[in-house]
């Protein structure tokens, strides 16, 4: 495990998020030892609020008592603050480094919508909108898979990169969606590529103890619509 | 074609931050103004498929899309000169947060960000990040007739630039003495600030002093002044597609 870099590190964050285990990969990529502080169920904590006055929203990693906020730039702040502790997150090459951020962004804002809308049963977005979406969402990081992994079992090539995190984090989520839709999202005939790199990214040292179970999530799921229709 | 190329439209705010990063870095590229009235170009459908819209900058034949992403590639490509994020990892993860929330909050309640309905062709109006929907309907309050909902968005604007102007503080610019990337982010937003007085009736000046002065002190330098337009100009943009 990597010192702390002369500084305590703590992430707050909640198990089912999946901009929280960005975070948590991260770290867990850098061998840094943090303290994982979970979120209760009902109002958010003082140190949330005092963390991140602008959003109130997990994740927020702190070092040395300063917090970052944004699950992205937590990534990239962990790639850059721990260097030297194991092999680059976001690829050397700027041009490489402005696809993963391209796909990243993309995820973000095409991608997480259309599951939230699916899986928490959201008014904002249609159910068939947010189906298409997905799907064609995911046909477009196959190809960027292709693309990027140039033969290699991850976008990052050898090891997990930055946008293995932007995505893997979301597979989970993948799941409850093909729960609740009946639908594969995610399969073998249509998406052969990231089925295998799915498999990979979740049996990862650095992913598979943070990963949170998928009938944890399912559970979840069915929480918060019941919750909604109340 | 030249080495860099930028496909854009003169009055996009996306659009202007590249040219402003350009200039700081003293790129020479070629400018390609793409007919937002028209049909896109092959080149711009080619060169961002996924979105079909400008800014794209082309460099050796490679298209970057997403004007942030844009600028911190222009940054990596050129690192020689004129950094425009601080080389701090904290520092440039507050510079990122803060670029972020521009483009979460301001582009929200700026006129370009207008209903899908009436703009759908249009390669830089409608937004490519997921808050189009809450977007649309919150810049409709702001640039519809007054009531109860333009106020509420007025309100909500307002409270955003505060937000902004507390992050400034008193210092020169948003880094500190080194122009950068949340001021490139910003300020093309600040040209707009006119038609959004006119509009929703308020003075920006009266509500966030400092921003003002903080948008002077930008224009002063080259970079910026070449790269925006006069916003009387921008509100006769604005008056174009509001009426």
């Amino acid at each position: 495990m990597a010192a702390a870099e002369g500084g305590e590190v703590k992430l707050i964050g909640s198990w089912p998020s999946p901009f929280v285990l960005r975070a948590r990969v991260a770290l867990n990529l850098k061998g840094v030892e943090y303290e994982y502080l979970q979120e209760k169920p009902g109002p958010k904590s003082e140190l949330l609020l005092r963390s991140n006055p602008v959003y109130k929203k997990i994740p927020v990693l702190l070092h040395h008592c300063k917090p970052v906020c944004e699950s992205m730039i937590i990534v990239e702040y962990v790639d850059v603050v721990w260097a030297a502790a194991t092999r680059a997150i976001l690829p050397a090459d700027p041009y490489e480094r402005a696809l993963h951020r391209f796909w990243a962004a993309y995820i973000d804002g095409k991608l997480f919508p259309s599951v939230v809308a699916i899986a928490k049963d959201e008014p904002k977005m249609a159910k068939v909108e947010a189906v298409e979406q997905l799907h064609t969402g995911i046909k477009l990081m196959e190809e960027a898979f292709e693309r990027l992994s140039k033969g290699k079992g991850f976008f990052g090539g050898d090891a997990i990169g930055y946008l293995d995190i932007a995505l893997g984090c979301f597979l989970g989520w993948f799941k409850v969606c093909e729960e609740v839709t009946g639908l594969k999202f995610l399969d073998e005939e249509k998406s052969p590529l990231l089925v295998g790199w799915a498999e990979r990214f979740c049996s990862d040292e650095a992913v598979k103890d943070v990963m949170p179970e998928n009938e944890r999530l399912e559970e979840y799921t069915k929480l918060c619509r019941a919750f909604a229709a109340d | 074609m030249k080495a860099v190329v930028l496909l854009d439209f003169w009055a996009s705010p996306f659009g202007q931050r590249c040219r402003i990063a350009l200039a700081e870095k003293g790129v020479e590229y070629e400018y390609r103004e793409e007919n937002i009235h028209g049909d896109k170009s092959p080149l711009l459908l080619q060169s961002n498929p996924v979105y079909k819209k400008i800014p794209v900058l082309i460099l050796d034949g490679k298209p970057v899309c997403e004007s942030l992403i844009i600028v911190q590639y222009i940054d990596e490509a050129w690192p020689d000169r004129a950094p425009l994020l601080p080389a701090d990892p904290y520092a440039r993860a507050q510079a990122r947060f803060w670029a972020d929330f521009v483009d979460k909050k301001v582009r929200r309640c700026s006129p370009c960000v207008r209903s899908m309905s009436s703009i759908r062709n249009t390669a830089f109006l409608v937004p490519s990040n997921v808050f189009t929907h809450q977007v649309c309907e919150s810049a409709k309050k702001l640039w519809t007739p007054k009531g109860e909902a333009q106020d509420a968005a007025k309100e909500e604007f307002i409270e955003i630039l505060r937000l902004l102007e507390g992050e400034l503080g008193d210092k020169k610019y948003f880094g500190g003495d080194a122009f950068g990337f949340v001021d490139i982010a910003l300020v093309p937003f600040t040209t707009w600030f006119y038609s959004c007085e006119t509009y929703a009736g308020f003075s920006v000046e009266e509500a966030v002093p400092k921003l003002v002065a903080w948008s002077k002190r930008c224009l002063e330098r080259g970079s910026v002044a070449k790269s925006l337009y006069d916003p009387l100009e921008v509100y006769e943009f604005v008056k174009k597609i509001f009426g």
